[in-house]
């Protein structure tokens, strides 16, 4: 039985190694240019605050919307074994209904801006819900169904706030979008922790994992077995509508404004690769939202040091695009069933002695 | 005779890794007849055609076309001496015209006259009497007029040689006698028909002759006229008929008349005609016939696994609605579907979560079972059913195929069943863990559960059923029990009662 749970936790390793040795790397490599380059520094900000501050935190703050958008698109990658590729539209509008609301309130309270989360937060459902109609109810492909939403969503987002592209300022949205006053981490990064936390309860309290997987796996012997695959795949879309509207609010916040032709441009592309990059299977199955989380910080890792190494912003896309096809390579099934036997050769012996032990 | 003689297999021989697919076959066919191949699963028609198709290649033997000996080591090769195949799944383009399908691939030039094209396509449809027209969508025909496209496609290509594999599986009755006319016409045209099916009755309406194939050698060519029905399911699987009646001794077995636990009366589903069913408690029956004879259909519709369109079900006496898979796990039932791979394990999970997912579904979404609860469950059923696994969280995908069983027998153990329904539980997996199987159904009927055992192999449910159900061509033709529970007498009432 030792023998067992040992193999589990390798097995459970497998799917995190990529996106931690990508992790490591980057940190080392960063470490050979500049040595100060992680060092963290205690200043004031504007508004006075004692807060934490250096490359380390503005990677793990940058890259919060993009995890909080990996882990709805995990699952919906993994129940639906194809991806929403409309996500950044889905958060400019629902940054709109949250700016929308704030704007129709007299005064911004903790209540308002709460209704104005809640306001975004059910419009993004809403939406998450169409999609998985589309997707889970008339069978359209994941990205098929998603474009309809990716093309129009922004121009939805523009009728909201009737085409403008209104401020809203309040000590609130500056606590969301970047610090609450006494707490040194930057809030986003707070969020993200909640989040990931909020899903690890939903899986241990619900059988949502293990009926995710098995109909992203096998539907067919699911529905067998009595699981109603379509709201699973229903479900995952309107998890992703909530993940969607924590982004938008975290992307409203931190500018003080909506910005529907700008906020999260883009994000989708790198919502996907974050939940490649951590070990996800892209074709559904099974899946782990801690490596997908990671996927983000890699990303955002990747983006600080080419900004940091003077690397224009044009430039930008085509080195991460080199480093990313040698990660996407690297945890190919090919690559990795080459990589097995190798490592095999040097275990076989131990390996045999082992089995034997065990007859 | 000889001169008829289109087209000769001698001693052909197939070896796979391990196995000798064809051993010594020999197959003639001749101008003008319908040639009937036929043999279990895994009897080796499938090899036979494919070697004459070019798709494998022989180890030993030869092919003669008219004649003349001939090697045929590619399907292109195959077409060019004349052999042209019309598979159970329609090979063509839905989404191109009739002549497009029909000359599709065998235009030299790069300019096409479609008027030439659809002329000549109306013609041949003309003469061979298929309902459609040459500019129609293919996809728009019924399938039964998308097959015979794909028989006057091989038709105009000069065939002399057709293959007809399972082409009426997917037909109705009406349809089914559209294609037997354009065969007969076909035969008239002196064109040499092989027909693979395993609808014995279509058998015995068109083909003249009948090879008889098991286990990779020949049984024996017979006129259709000479060989009763019953005799040809003998020769299928293997056992002469009055040895038959002699081995079987009577065996008498408890058919003790306790309380129905289900009862279905004219239940039908989108595959299935209405039929009428009970089980009592801690019974075990089955459900026999051929391949294709709607046993599983019948199952899968109690389950509520295909699409329920009417009947009423009472369980223990009292109506019930089973219209999905978790109606019917309300209700105490559980299903092992035939289709391991497809509709069975989720390969790539642990055996643990594997056994826990059918309880875990029934407890519903708001109980998880805790980690701690499903490794003990885990633990338990891999040492009562001796699963042999590396470990629990060994993905199940990596088990062997009679491993994989148990654990999804194990999966409906764990939901303590009132019924369960076991469809090909022993397909493909040794003989060690068959008896273990037929034994665990043997048990749990004495422990009160009903159990409805489907196997194609007769003697597996003579040994465990104490009711068989007869089917054949999707209706229920026989109910034996008691002393008629003999392999002569379900062969019989397999291939029809008249003999």
């Amino acid at each position: 039985m030792k023998n067992g749970t040992k193999k589990t936790f390798s097995a459970g390793l497998g799917q995190l190694t990529i996106p931690i040795i990508a992790i490591c790397l980057l940190v080392i490599f960063n470490l050979i240019r500049d040595p100060g380059f992680f060092s963290i520094g205690i200043m004031h900000n504007n508004d006075g605050n004692i807060v934490l501050a250096g490359n380390l935190i503005s990677i793990i703050n940058g890259a919060s919307e993009l995890a909080v958008l990996a882990i709805g698109m995990t699952l919906v990658t993994a129940a639906c074994g194809g991806q929403d590729i409309s996500v950044g539209a889905a958060a400019a509008i629902a940054g709109s209904v949250f700016v929308k609301v704030l704007k129709s309130v007299p005064s911004i309270s903790g209540g308002t801006v709460l209704l104005a989360f809640l306001s975004a937060c059910v419009v993004a459902m809403l939406f998450g819900c169409f999609n998985g109609t589309l997707v889970a109810v008339f069978h359209i492909q994941p990205m098929i169904a998603t474009l309809i939403l990716y093309t129009c969503g922004r121009s939805i987002a523009y009728w909201i706030n009737g085409g403008a592209t209104p401020t809203v300022d309040s000590p609130i949205l500056s606590g969301i979008g970047s610090f609450i006053p006494g707490i040194p981490i930057p809030t986003p990064v707070l969020i993200v922790i909640a989040l990931a936390l909020l899903f690890k309860l939903l899986f241990h309290f619900t059988s949502l994992e293990l009926l995710t997987q098995s109909v992203g796996i096998n539907g067919s012997a699911a529905r067998l077995n009595g699981i109603n695959a379509t709201f699973i795949r229903l479900l995952s879309f309107i998890l992703l509508g909530v993940c969607v509207s924590v982004a938008g609010t975290i992307g409203v916040s931190r500018l003080g404004l909506i910005n529907h032709e700008t906020l999260l441009l883009d994000v989708e592309m790198d919502a996907i690769l974050a939940v490649a990059i951590g070990g996800n299977n892209l074709g559904g199955g099974k899946f782990k939202i801690g490596g997908s989380i990671i996927g983000a910080y890699v990303i955002q890792m990747l983006t600080i040091t080419l900004y940091a190494m003077k690397v224009s912003s044009t430039d930008v896309k085509a080195y991460k695009a080199i480093v990313i096809i040698l990660l996407v390579v690297i945890g190919s099934p090919v690559v990795k069933a080459r990589f097995e036997k190798w490592v095999a050769q040097f275990r076989t012996p131990k390996l045999k002695a082992s089995t034997k032990g065990a007859e | 005779m000889q001169e008829n003689c289109l087209l000769q297999m001698r001693h052909i021989d197939k070896r796979f890794p391990g196995v000798l697919a064809l051993s010594n076959v020999d197959f003639t066919l001749r101008k003008g007849e319908i040639h009937a191949l036929m043999g279990e699963n895994g009897a080796g028609k499938s090899t036979l055609i494919k070697i004459l198709t070019g798709v494998y290649q022989m180890d030993g033997g030869e092919i003669t076309v008219d004649g003349e000996k001939v090697v045929i080591r590619s399907p292109q090769d195959a077409q060019n001496h004349g052999i042209s195949t019309v598979y159970q799944e329609i090979t063509l383009c839905p989404n191109l015209t009739v002549a497009e399908n029909m000359f599709i691939g065998r235009d030299d030039s790069l300019w096409v006259k479609h008027k030439d094209r659809e002329k000549r396509a109306d013609e041949i449809l003309g003469k061979l009497g298929i309902p459609a027209r040459s500019t129609q969508q293919l996809g728009s025909c019924s399938l039964a007029v998308q097959q015979m496209v794909a028989i006057a496609r091989a038709v105009d290509m000069q065939c002399k040689v057709l293959i007809l594999d399972e082409p009426t599986s997917s037909l109705d009755d009406k349809e089914v006698n559209m294609l037997f006319d354009l065969m007969r016409d076909l035969k008239k045209q002196e064109v040499g028909i092989i027909f693979v099916t395993h609808f014995l009755e279509q058998v015995y309406e068109v083909s003249d002759r009948i090879t008889v194939l098991r286990n990779g050698e020949l049984v024996g060519e017979y006129l259709t006229e000479d060989l009763p029905q019953v005799e040809l399911v003998a020769k299928m699987i293997g056992k002469e008929l009055d040895e038959l009646s002699s081995l079987s001794e009577f065996e008498e077995k408890k058919t003790e008349n306790k309380e129905v636990f289900y009862e279905a009366s004219s239940l039908s589903s989108s595959e299935t005609v209405p039929f009428d069913f009970s089980i009592h408690k801690g019974e075990v029956n089955g459900f026999t016939g051929l391949l294709g004879s709607g046993r599983s259909e019948s199952v899968r519709a109690i389950f509520g696994a295909d699409k329920v369109t009417g009947g009423a079900v009472k369980i223990k006496g009292e109506p019930v609605k089973i219209t999905k898979p978790i109606d019917a796990m309300r209700h105490g039932i559980g299903y092992l579907a035939e289709d391991r791979k497809r509709d069975g394990i989720i390969a790539e999970l642990s055996v643990r979560e594997n056994i826990i997912l059918a309880l875990q579904v029934m407890n519903g979404f708001f109980k998880p079972i805790s980690r701690s609860e499903s490794e003990a469950f885990a633990d338990e059923y891999i040492k009562v059913l001796n699963i042999k696994t590396a470990s629990r969280e060994t993905p199940v995908g990596s088990l062997s195929g009679g491993n994989q069983q148990k654990v999804i027998l194990a999966r409906w153990l764990l939901t303590h069943p009132d019924y369960l329904i076991l469809d090909e539980p022993t397909r493909g997996i040794d003989v060690g863990t068959k008896l273990e199987i037929q034994k665990l159904v043997l048990k749990l009927a004495e422990d009160g559960v009903s159990v409805t055992f489907i196997s194609s192999e007769v003697e597996e449910m003579l040994r465990t059923c104490s009711r068989l159900i007869v089917m054949r061509d999707r209706h229920i033709v026989g109910e034996l029990k008691g002393q008629d529970l003999n392999q002569a007498q379900v062969m019989k009432t397999i291939a029809g009662g008249e003999a």
